[in-house]
């Protein structure tokens, strides 16, 4: 057992005590560790989520395809496996890269306050506003090459991914920002920082050294917080086609191609869209039993909780 | 409270005038451009062609220079041609907006029928099993990917029971009442699915607020009945929150719902915009995207004045 301090201890046993965040918990470390087992798993028996098979396109369940296999004859369990994988990536790394842009933003306004303040949260404001899908369609359809990337790297699928995970990060800051400005605001008045001020503390050093940790909580909560929706706006982008470009799998791009077979496979448009379902509502319970468990006053402010 | 609207309004204008920029801009730097596209279908042209073609209309202008005769055209009303409707993309979009009204009106409405009961029978009972049930549906509903819940919906009564179809808007040879409304029901399903569980949550967690405080107990002690406490002084207090995510949705009926859409081969506004921007159709896309910006951005001003109206305790910021 890891030795935790007191106000780990603390938190352990408050999170314990929510029984679906910790069932939630439960399944997606299930789940990670088959996605990322899976790859080496392929690797020692021969097999690959990637291999065509024309002969045995959409077969029912058997030994060799315990799930069946999809329109191409590969292996769907494999397949579901990987896009379960690329899905968690994509989730955590998207709702990371929005959290760091967040904090930034919300770090700069609130310290700074003033003209850089306003103008910073008219923009959260705006983006908040926009229609996102809308919006998101138009940045995943732009071509790379005009933007001075490489036109072998734009056409990688390694590309799809960074895509994906900026699109998100671009239009996903904004509760961040605002959650670390307020934050921000209340820490600068705060003693221990003007005393800071006052022993000619630099202002990047107060705002990473002095402010910084102490937005680890509401950030930390924010973020897991939107995992689930990220992973949300990955599928409908892939489902669009405008996502994860195969042959890498996801979720969401295999419920387009079971779209067309719907009538001969029906399953293949079952299992995709569930878990895409159990991992948004597992992230979502993990990050309110988080948010209970780092912050009992929000479990006392919300009445009826 | 007529200068906070005049400021609301003034930062509306500006932000819509920045997001027709970065919309301009980001619409230049989708695959090829028109006259690649001709090139396409015409493989006569030559380079000399394409270059002087290029100069007449302007492509190989700077950015700026380009957007500022977009938008000086665009003032004037002049939104260019769209391609793949071969006529102005104005009068291309005038079917499409009606449609996606019709459909996300209609979702809107029944999502407030089963979501404001919802809420208030949780928000009676809190902690009771009833409310752990909506909470639980409410979850749900927010957890669930548009298009999945759509194609189960497809599953199940197009392609299984064979009830209703599982795209479109009529019957090749329909088109009566009756016809439009088999088309809608689907989509509409879909969207009232996805959309109830925020809404049941604001509108309990609005009336557990307003129980709390003190008028309510002020109420109840003058000897009030649960109905009366309910009915007269809670739920009119509670709404007000409910009043403006109404208002902040209403942006949605002019950009439609993209992936239901799409999925439904519904021929709104969402899917308008995602034919657009994969058909190269950037005038289309141009002028679709920019009216759901602007009407989005008009609806959150709608919403914030509509606030500061009801409730009496925002005079001014």
């Amino acid at each position: 057992m890891i030795a935790l301090s007191p106000r780990g201890r603390l938190f352990a046993r408050r999170y314990a005590q929510n029984r679906a965040a910790v069932a939630s918990a439960w399944l997606l470390s299930a789940l990670a560790l088959a996605a990322f087992l899976s790859v080496p798993l392929q690797a020692v028996f021969g097999l690959g989520a990637d291999t065509v098979d024309l002969h045995h396109r959409l077969a029912a369940s058997s030994l060799a395809h315990p799930l069946g296999t999809d329109e191409l004859g590969r292996d769907l369990l494999l397949r579901l496996l990987e896009g379960g994988r690329i899905s968690l990536e994509v989730g955590i790394a998207g709702a990371l890269a929005a959290a760091v842009l967040g904090t930034a933003i919300g770090l700069v306004a609130g310290y700074r306050g003033g003209l850089i303040d306003g103008l910073l949260m008219r923009a959260t404001d705006a983006v908040i506003a926009l229609p996102l899908l809308p919006l998101l369609i138009v940045l995943a359809a732009i071509d790379l090459r005009k933007l001075g990337v490489p036109p072998e790297l734009a056409r990688s699928e390694v590309a799809s991914l960074y895509r994906i995970v900026a699109l998100v990060a671009l239009v996903g800051w904004t509760t961040v920002a605002r959650i670390v400005r307020a934050a921000t605001l209340s820490l600068k008045a705060q003693d221990y920082v003007r005393a800071a001020i006052g022993l000619g503390a630099t202002p990047a050093r107060i705002m990473l050294v002095h402010i910084l940790p102490n937005l680890a909580s509401p950030v930390i909560v924010a973020t897991a917080l939107s995992i689930g929706g990220v992973i949300l706006q990955e599928s409908v982008l892939s489902f669009l086609g405008l996502g994860i470009a195969p042959p890498l799998a996801s979720w969401g791009a295999m419920l387009s191609g079971a779209q067309e077979t719907i009538t001969i496979a029906p399953m293949l448009a079952v299992y995709p869209g569930l878990l895409i379902f159990l991992v948004v509502v597992a992230c979502n319970l993990v990050g309110d039993g988080l948010r209970d468990a780092l912050d009992p006053r929000a479990l006392q402010a919300r009445p009826g909780a | 409270m007529t200068s906070h609207i005049l400021r609301r309004l003034t930062e509306s204008v500006i932000v819509i005038a920045a997001m027709s920029f970065v919309i301009y801009a980001l619409i230049g730097l989708m695959p090829g451009d028109p006259i690649d596209l001709m090139l396409g279908s015409d493989p006569h042209l030559t380079s000399a062609d394409v270059a002087r073609l290029k100069a007449l209309m302007g492509i190989d202008q700077p950015l700026l220079k380009r957007y500022a005769a977009w938008a000086a055209a665009a003032l004037s009303g002049d939104l260019g041609y769209s391609r793949l409707d071969v006529r102005p993309a104005l009068a291309a979009l005038a079917a499409p907006l009606g449609r996606s009204a019709l459909l996300m009106g209609l979702s809107f409405a029944l999502t407030l029928v089963v979501a404001l009961p919802l809420g208030i029978l949780a928000a009676l009972r809190p902690r009771s099993r009833l409310d752990h049930a909506i909470d639980l549906a409410c979850f749900a509903s927010i957890s669930l990917p548009s298009f999945w819940i759509g194609l189960m919906l497809i599953l199940v009564f197009a392609a299984s029971l064979g009830w209703l179809p599982a795209g479109g808007i009529v019957d090749v040879g329909g088109g009566g009442f009756l016809d439009r409304a088999r088309h809608l029901l689907l989509p509409v399903m879909t969207l009232t699915i996805v959309g109830f569980g925020t809404f049941a949550r604001y509108m309990r967690a609005g009336l557990l607020d307003v129980m709390g405080q003190d008028f309510i107990r002020t109420a109840r002690a003058k000897g009030a009945s649960e109905r009366r406490v309910m009915l007269g002084h809670a739920l009119r207090n509670a709404i007000t929150p409910v009043v403006t995510i109404v208002a902040l949705s209403f942006g949605g009926l002019f950009s439609g719902a993209l992936a239901t859409e799409t999925l439904f081969a519904y021929p709104g506004m969402g899917k308008l915009i995602y034919d657009a921007v994969l058909g190269n159709d950037f005038n289309l896309a141009l002028a679709a995207l920019l009216l759901a910006t602007i009407m989005t951005l008009l609806s959150n001003l709608a919403a914030d004045i509509a606030y500061a109206a009801i409730d009496p305790r925002i005079t001014d910021r």
